[in-house]
């Protein structure tokens, strides 16, 4: 995992941006897929600051018009991923094909030795929620993830 | 906040005038500092809940509010379904029936305290906290479905609680209504393995001292005695709420609420009362607060084992187990007139007062308790319901002290073995499987909870009653 930031948007990678009692997520890339991705990685931030190893392959699959709410239901995949699984996730690829998106999640089950779980996600926000193409081609996908 | 938006109506009541599309004013409940710290986001979010269909009276928010997603959190809002009133999934929140509930150990704190440090271990050990915790129980289909449709009368009846904690439970400890087969598999998959535990985050199981009395009679009904012991559980419904909020929140934002009418805001995420998606998210959310209710008996049920264990012979009875994350249909007079209201209180805590029709025995006489969660380092209160609470917000009150620091502010401010080792040289002991999840939550972190209080209570939500203080803390 890249090291964090907060509150920055210009460059690829993820952040967290402040949100009251919750954590807002951010990924930036070239593409939708890759700011996806990115958010993913922020949102196991939100778990565990300990690296995350690629042990298990989980596939996903969802599917919204809007892109802005398919992106809450990635992370809302993801996030339920990790609860019924009870694992964290440190790599993730995305695919979107129209209203259609697949993922894979790499992981491992969580070691709360190791992992130290800060706290669990609950689920993903329509608060803060963006997902678009600045000026310079550079997608951006954010909201504040309830936890 | 910026305040020059705002009519003072008085010391610790602020009002905005419906205008752009507000159906009703605003109303916040803060003395002027915690208004003036408020995000203004919290002005923005209340407001955005004053325009939606079939509002009442006003958009509340109670002292302890701050920037929520949808609604401000310590949010209150009445819907009449007669005038296309609305229920919505943002305005209940993901944990659904999030709550606290205090039960009394009858035990002094001259007699807990020899054995602080065992008790703690012991209940670290039996309460099952923090990311990935199971505690063993695991439901099938239909146990599932029983529990969802009993709460905690479902885990009284087996073996998880005792029938005397029923009446001390809103709706005696099962809301009607809830309807399992409306509850996806993936919520009820997310449940399976999750009854019977904590969480993270801001949710606890708390051992207090009874520090300071306001009312002695109401105390003395309460059964709170300065210098003896509660413990307070802070828990919600776990991954089942969680995956129900999710749910909705989405269908709700991508479904039209009908008659051409405009959702304010897409975060509010809304569906008429009386459409077919209201209905299924009220019965999916009330198989939720269910399965909270049930959650927090389990827990009650495994703390009473521990102080068993160590304490031979004590007895734990429950003062009272509120929520503070629902939906409730209600009725509340307006213009002199009884109307059935669907009463949101998203971070906020139902506050009937004396003689309410729902409050049995002391309670009646007293008002219903109202329990402030507290900050792990920070006092916790016992209010009671004012009867003017009712006029004022549809009978509601603050539910804690709200957060003044981002967790990731905290995260980097604090260390949690630092906060740790200074709690503990204050008496106070912490387990936590996460280091990093108790910086997040570090006293420090949070706003003081005693403003939070006074204001509710000058503003006639509810009084104060006990004031208590932390002994030991288990975090999730």
């Amino acid at each position: 995992m890249a090291a964090p930031s907060e509150s920055i948007e210009s460059e690829v990678g993820w952040s967290h941006f402040t949100h009251g009692a919750d954590v807002g997520v951010c990924g930036r890339g070239a593409t939708p897929e890759a700011a996806f991705a990115e958010a993913a990685l922020a949102l196991t931030a939100i778990v565990t600051d300990t690296e995350v190893l690629p042990k298990v392959r989980i596939e996903v699959a969802c599917a919204r018009p809007d892109l802005e709410l398919l992106f809450v239901d990635w992370l809302d995949a993801v996030i339920y991923e990790m609860a019924v699984r009870r694992m964290v996730f440190g790599r993730f690829a995305v695919n979107i094909e129209g209203a259609a998106l697949s993922g894979e999640l790499w992981g491992e089950p969580v070691d709360v030795a190791r992992h130290a779980p800060a706290c669990e996600p609950k689920g993903a926000t329509l608060t803060g929620l963006k997902v678009a193409r600045d000026a310079g081609g550079m997608w951006t996908a954010r909201c504040v993830v309830d936890v | 906040m910026d305040l020059a938006r705002f009519e003072r109506i008085d010391e610790v009541t602020w009002r905005i005038p419906p205008v752009d599309g507000m159906r009703v004013p605003v109303v916040i409940y803060a003395d002027q500092e915690l208004l003036a710290d408020m995000d203004d986001k919290v002005g923005e979010q209340a407001r955005n809940v004053a325009r939606l269909p079939g509002i009442v009276q006003a958009s509340y928010a109670m002292p302890d509010a701050h920037w929520g997603y949808g609604f401000p959190i310590g949010g209150v809002a009445a819907f009449d379904p007669d005038e296309g009133g609305v229920v919505s999934a943002g305005g209940v929140g993901f944990d659904i029936s999030c709550g606290v509930r205090t039960m009394l150990t009858g035990l002094t704190v001259a007699e807990v305290m020899p054995l602080q440090k065992p008790l703690a271990d012991a209940l670290a050990r039996a309460i099952p906290a923090g990311v990935g915790s199971r505690s063993g129980i695991v439901l099938d289909d239909a146990e599932m479905d029983a529990m969802l449709t009993g709460g905690a009368r479902w885990a009284v009846s087996r073996g998880w609680g005792e029938e005397r904690d029923l009446e001390r439970i809103e709706e005696g400890g099962r809301a009607e209504g809830a309807r399992p087969d409306v509850v996806s598999d993936q919520a009820k998959k997310r449940q399976r393995h999750e009854m019977g535990t904590l969480g993270s985050g801001n949710h606890y199981l708390e051992v207090q001292a009874v520090a300071e009395i306001f009312d002695e009679a109401a105390a003395a009904a309460y059964g709170l005695v300065p210098d003896e012991v509660v413990v307070a559980i802070h828990c919600g419904s776990r991954g089942l709420g969680h995956q129900i909020g999710s749910e909705f929140l989405k269908e709700m934002a991508g479904t039209p609420l009908g008659d051409g009418i405009e959702a304010p805001d897409r975060e509010l995420a809304s569906a008429q009362i009386n459409s077919e998606l209201g209905q299924r998210y009220l019965g999916a959310m009330r198989s939720g607060i269910n399965c909270a209710l049930a959650n927090r008996e389990i827990l009650g049920h495994f703390a009473r084992g521990v102080f068993d264990e160590l304490f031979p012979g004590s007895d734990l009875s429950l003062l009272f187990d509120v929520s503070h994350n629902t939906c409730k249909v209600e009725t509340h007079a307006i213009d002199g007139s009884p109307r059935e209201l669907y009463v949101h209180r998203k971070g906020a805590t139902r506050s009937f007062g004396p003689g309410h029709a729902s409050l049995a025995g002391v309670l009646s006489a007293i008002g219903q308790p109202v329990l402030i969660g507290g900050s792990m380092g920070t006092a916790s209160y016992v209010l009671a319901g004012e009867p003017t609470s009712e006029a004022k917000s549809f009978a509601s009150a603050c539910h804690g002290a709200g957060r003044a620091m981002s967790r990731h502010a905290a995260a980097k401010r604090w260390k949690g073995r630092q906060v740790v080792d200074a709690l503990a040289a204050e008496g106070i002991l912490i387990r936590s499987p996460s280091s990093r999840g108790v910086a997040e939550e570090a006293p420090g972190a949070y706003k003081q909870v005693d403003a939070v209080v006074q204001a509710a209570e000058r503003a006639g939500l509810a009084r104060r009653v006990a004031r208590v203080r932390p002994l030991i803390c288990v975090k999730g």
